[in-house]
C-alpha cells in the first residue's frame, strides 16, 4: 500500500514535471544553437502568454480546445481505445453546430441557439466516432486505422459541403455566411464589460466554462458511475470484464461516442465562440494535440486541464515569440512543442526507475515518522 | 555596404527620390498565409517582392507567419498596434481578419491580396487570373497535337476554378473542338504541397490523351512539371515563372505578380500615393502575364507568339472579354 502510494505520487506529479523541464532544457540548447538567448526567449514566451490581458485571453482560448480534445482522447483511452480521429470528429462537430444554427429561425434567442449548437456538435461528433466504433466492436477493424481514415473522410466531406453547399455566394473563401448574432457564444470581454469590468478583447469566450463542466462531468462519469466503471474495466482487461457482466462491444460504442462528442465541442469554442461562421480547417492540430494532452495529463481531467494549459501557453507564447524575435521562425515553435510531446509522451517513464530508487528511502523515512505521503 | 545601398537606391529611380524625405514614415509589414513564406509559390512570390523592397530601400519589413486563423487576426492587430503601415495581408483566407483589424485600427493601412473587403483603410488587390489563364490556354491549344489539353487545380475552390475556366476559354478560342480535362489534386490545403500526388494526377491526364497540362497547385505543380518532363509531354507553370524548372518541357508559365503588389503597396506609401479601394491587376496592369524566355523559346514558334500577343492586345483593348468564374460561379461563357 505504501509503495503503491509512492508510485502514484511519482507517476502523477513528479514525472510530468521532470519531463517538461527536460523538454525545456533541450529547447534551451536548440535556441542557444541558433543564436537565440534562451532566457530572453523564455521571458517573451511567458510574457506573451500571461503578461497582459489579451495574451491571457488567447492562452485560455487555446487551452479550451485542448481540454475538449484531451478529454476526448482520455475517455477512449480508459476503454483501451486509441482514438486518433479527434481531428475529424471536431471538424464534423462543427458541421453539426453550424447546421443546428442555420436550421433555426434567426430571430430566436441565445438561450435556444447556444444549447442547440452544442447538441449539434455533440451529436455529429459522436456520430462520426460511432462508425469506427461499430467497425471495431462488431467487424474487427482496428480503431486506429479507421479513426485516422475518418479524418480524411471528414476533410473531404467538409470541403465538398463548404465549396458546393454551404458557401456564401460571391465569396472566394469556402466559408458559410455569418451566424446570426443571437447564436454567438458571448466573449468573456463582453461579459466582463456587462458587469462593469473592462478587459482587453480576445477570442476567449464562455466555451471555457463548458470545457470545465465537461472536465467535471468526465471525472464523474468515469469514476462515479457504473458505465464509467464498465469502461475502465474493459480498458484494463476486457476478457475479465466479461466475467463481471460487462459487454465490451457496447462499451466500445459508448466510449467512442462520448469521445467523439467531446472532440466535437472544439467547434463551439472555435466557430460559435470566435469565428461565428463555418470555416475550413478550424480544427487543425487540436485533435492530435489532444493525444499529447491526454498522455501528459495521465488521462485524468485535472491533469488534462493542466496539460492543456501548458499547450495553450506554448501556442500563444510561441506565436508571440515568433512575432517578437526575428531569429525564431514558426517552425522552431513547432520543434519546441514536439520536444514537449517527445519527453512527456514517448519517453514518459524515462526517469521512473531512477526516481523510485532514489526516493524510496526518503519516502520510507517520512512514513516511519508517521506522516502520510 | 552603405555605398552599395546608396547606389541601389539611386538605381531604383523615381520611387527612391522621395526616400530620404518619407523614409521615416514607412513601417511596412506583411502577414503571410498559413502555408508559410517558403512555399515555393504564392507566398514566396510575395516574400520575393518584400525582399526586393528591402534591398531597394534599406527599409526592413516586419513579417508574421501565422499557423492558425486566430493568429492571423492577432498578427494583423498587433502589427497595427505597433504602428506598422501598410500591412500586406497575403491570400483570400485573411479577408475576415483584415476586416476586423481594419475596423479596430482605422488609422492603419492594410493591403489585402486576392480578396476584397469594403473598409475605408483597406486596399484590395485582386488579379484577373482568367486573363493570363486564357493566354496559356490558347497557347496550349496551338501546341496540342492530340486535341486534348489538361488543367490541374490543387483543390476545388472558386479561386482555382477561375484559372481552369480562363484556360478552357483560351483553348476553345483557338480550337472549338478541343477536349479540356479538369482534375483536382486533393480536398484540403495539403493539396498545394504534394508534388508526388500532383505528378500522379498529371500522369493520368497524359494517359487520357492530353499532351499539354496547366497546373495551378502551389508546390504540387513541381510534380506536374517533373512528370511532363519524364513522359516527354508539356506542362505550364503558375504564379512564378517556372520555365526554368524543366527547360524544354515547360511550354510557358502563367505569371501572377503578387510580389509586385506588395512592393507597389509599400512604394506607394513611401510616395504618399497609397489609396484604399479596389485594385484589379490583369494583363493591362502587368499583374498577370505569360512567360517567354530562353527556356521555352524553342517551344513557341514566332507564329504562336504573335497569335498569343494579339490575343493579349485584344484583351487589354477590351475587344475580347474573358468570363470570370467568380462573377456567377459558373463557367458558361
Amino acid at each position: 500500500m505504501n509503495r503503491e502510494n509512492r508510485i502514484t505520487w511519482i507517476n502523477r506529479l513528479l514525472l510530468p514535471v521532470l519531463n517538461v523541464l527536460t523538454a525545456f532544457a533541450v529547447t534551451a540548447v536548440v535556441f542557444w544553437l541558433i543564436d537565440v538567448n534562451p532566457l530572453e526567449a523564455a521571458e517573451i514566451l511567458l510574457y506573451g502568454a500571461f503578461g497582459y490581458e489579451e495574451g491571457i485571453g488567447y492562452t485560455i482560448y487555446y487551452t479550451t480546445n485542448f481540454i475538449f480534445t484531451g478529454l476526448a482522447v482520455a475517455v477512449a483511452f480508459h476503454a483501451g481505445l486509441f482514438n486518433i480521429g479527434g481531428e475529424g470528429q471536431a471538424y464534423i462537430g462543427g458541421l453539426g453546430a453550424g447546421l443546428a444554427i442555420f436550421m433555426l429561425d434567426p430571430t430566436l434567442g441565445a438561450w435556444l441557439f447556444i444549447p442547440a449548437s452544442i447538441i449539434g456538435a455533440l451529436l455529429f461528433g459522436a456520430l462520426w466516432a460511432l462508425i469506427p466504433a461499430y467497425l471495431q466492436a462488431y467487424r474487427g477493424s482496428h480503431i486506429v486505422i479507421t479513426t485516422i481514415m475518418f479524418n480524411f473522410l471528414a476533410a473531404s466531406l467538409m470541403v465538398y459541403l463548404m465549396v458546393h453547399v454551404l458557401r456564401e455566394m460571391g465569396q472566394m473563401t469556402p466559408q458559410s455566411e455569418l451566424f446570426p448574432t443571437n447564436a454567438w457564444m458571448p466573449f468573456v470581454h463582453d461579459v466582463a464589460a456587462g458587469m462593469g469590468y473592462s478587459i482587453e478583447a480576445s477570442p476567449l469566450n464562455l466555451s471555457v466554462l463548458l470545457a470545465l463542466v465537461c472536465a467535471v462531468a468526465v471525472w464523474f462519469f468515469l469514476w462515479q458511475t457504473r458505465w464509467g466503471y464498465a469502461i475502465r474495466a474493459t480498458g484494463k482487461n476486457s476478457t475479465a470484464a466479461v466475467y463481471g457482466g460487462i459487454k465490451p462491444k457496447r462499451v466500445i460504442i459508448v466510449a467512442m461516442c462520448i469521445s467523439g462528442a467531446l472532440a466535437g465541442l472544439v467547434s463551439i469554442n472555435e466557430l460559435v465562440g470566435y469565428q461565428h461562421r463555418l470555416v475550413m480547417d478550424f480544427h487543425l492540430g487540436y485533435g492530435f494535440g489532444g493525444i499529447a494532452v491526454a498522455l501528459m495529463g495521465r488521462n485524468h481531467p485535472v491533469g488534462i486541464i493542466v496539460a492543456a494549459l501548458l499547450f495553450g501557453t506554448l501556442y500563444q507564447g510561441g506565436a508571440e515569440l515568433a512575432f517578437e524575435m526575428s531569429g525564431v521562425s514558426r517552425d522552431i515553435v513547432v520543434v519546441m512543442q514536439g520536444l514537449v510531446i517527445l519527453f512527456c509522451g514517448a519517453l514518459e517513464y524515462m526517469y521512473r526507475p531512477w526516481l523510485i530508487r532514489t526516493l524510496a528511502p526518503v519516502a520510507q523515512q517520512i512514513s516511519a515518522a508517521g506522516v502520510t505521503v | 555596404m552603405k555605398l552599395n545601398k546608396l547606389t541601389m537606391a539611386i538605381a531604383a529611380g523615381a520611387v527612391s527620390l522621395t526616400v530620404s524625405v518619407a523614409q521615416a514614415d514607412v513601417n511596412p509589414a506583411v502577414v503571410y498565409d498559413k502555408a508559410g513564406k517558403f512555399d515555393k509559390s504564392f507566398n514566396e512570390a510575395v516574400y520575393n517582392g518584400v525582399k526586393r523592397f528591402t534591398a531597394d530601400t534599406g527599409i526592413s519589413v516586419r513579417e508574421v507567419e501565422p499557423t492558425n486563423d486566430a493568429q492571423v487576426e492577432q498578427g494583423l492587430k498587433k502589427l497595427a498596434k505597433r504602428g506598422s503601415s501598410p500591412i500586406v495581408a497575403v491570400g483570400f483566407s485573411q479577408a475576415n481578419a483584415v476586416s476586423a483589424a481594419a475596423q479596430a485600427y482605422p488609422d492603419s493601412k492594410f493591403t489585402l491580396i486576392d480578396m476584397v473587403v469594403p473598409e475605408a483603410n483597406v486596399q484590395n488587390v485582386v488579379f484577373r487570373a482568367q486573363e493570363g489563364s486564357f493566354l496559356v490556354g490558347a497557347l496550349a491549344a496551338m501546341k496540342s497535337e492530340t486535341g486534348t489539353v489538361g488543367y490541374i487545380g490543387a483543390m476545388d475552390i472558386p479561386l482555382l476554378a477561375v484559372f481552369g475556366c480562363g484556360y478552357e476559354q483560351g483553348a476553345k478560342h483557338i480550337n472549338a473542338n478541343i477536349n479540356v480535362l479538369h482534375s483536382f489534386i486533393g480536398s484540403t490545403g495539403a493539396a498545394f504541397a504534394n508534388p508526388s500526388k500532383g505528378g500522379e494526377v498529371a500522369r493520368s491526364q497524359f494517359e487520357s490523351g492530353a499532351d499539354v497540362v496547366f497546373a495551378a497547385a502551389g508546390s504540387s505543380g513541381v510534380g506536374v512539371i517533373q512528370t511532363a518532363a519524364d513522359m516527354g509531354k508539356l506542362a505550364i507553370g503558375v504564379d512564378s515563372n517556372q520555365n526554368y524548372l524543366q527547360p524544354g518541357t515547360v511550354l510557358t508559365s502563367m505569371v501572377k505578380r503578387v510580389g509586385e503588389a506588395a512592393y507597389q503597396s509599400y512604394a506607394a506609401e513611401q510616395n504618399g500615393t497609397w489609396k484604399p479601394g479596389f485594385v484589379s491587376m490583369g494583363l493591362a496592369e502587368g499583374g498577370v502575364d505569360w512567360a517567354l524566355d530562353e527556356h521555352n523559346r524553342g517551344l513557341v514558334t514566332a507564329d504562336m507568339e504573335a497569335k498569343v500577343n494579339a490575343l493579349k492586345a485584344a484583351i487589354i483593348a477590351g475587344e475580347l472579354s474573358v468570363h470570370d468564374y467568380m462573377s456567377d460561379n459558373t463557367c458558361n461563357y
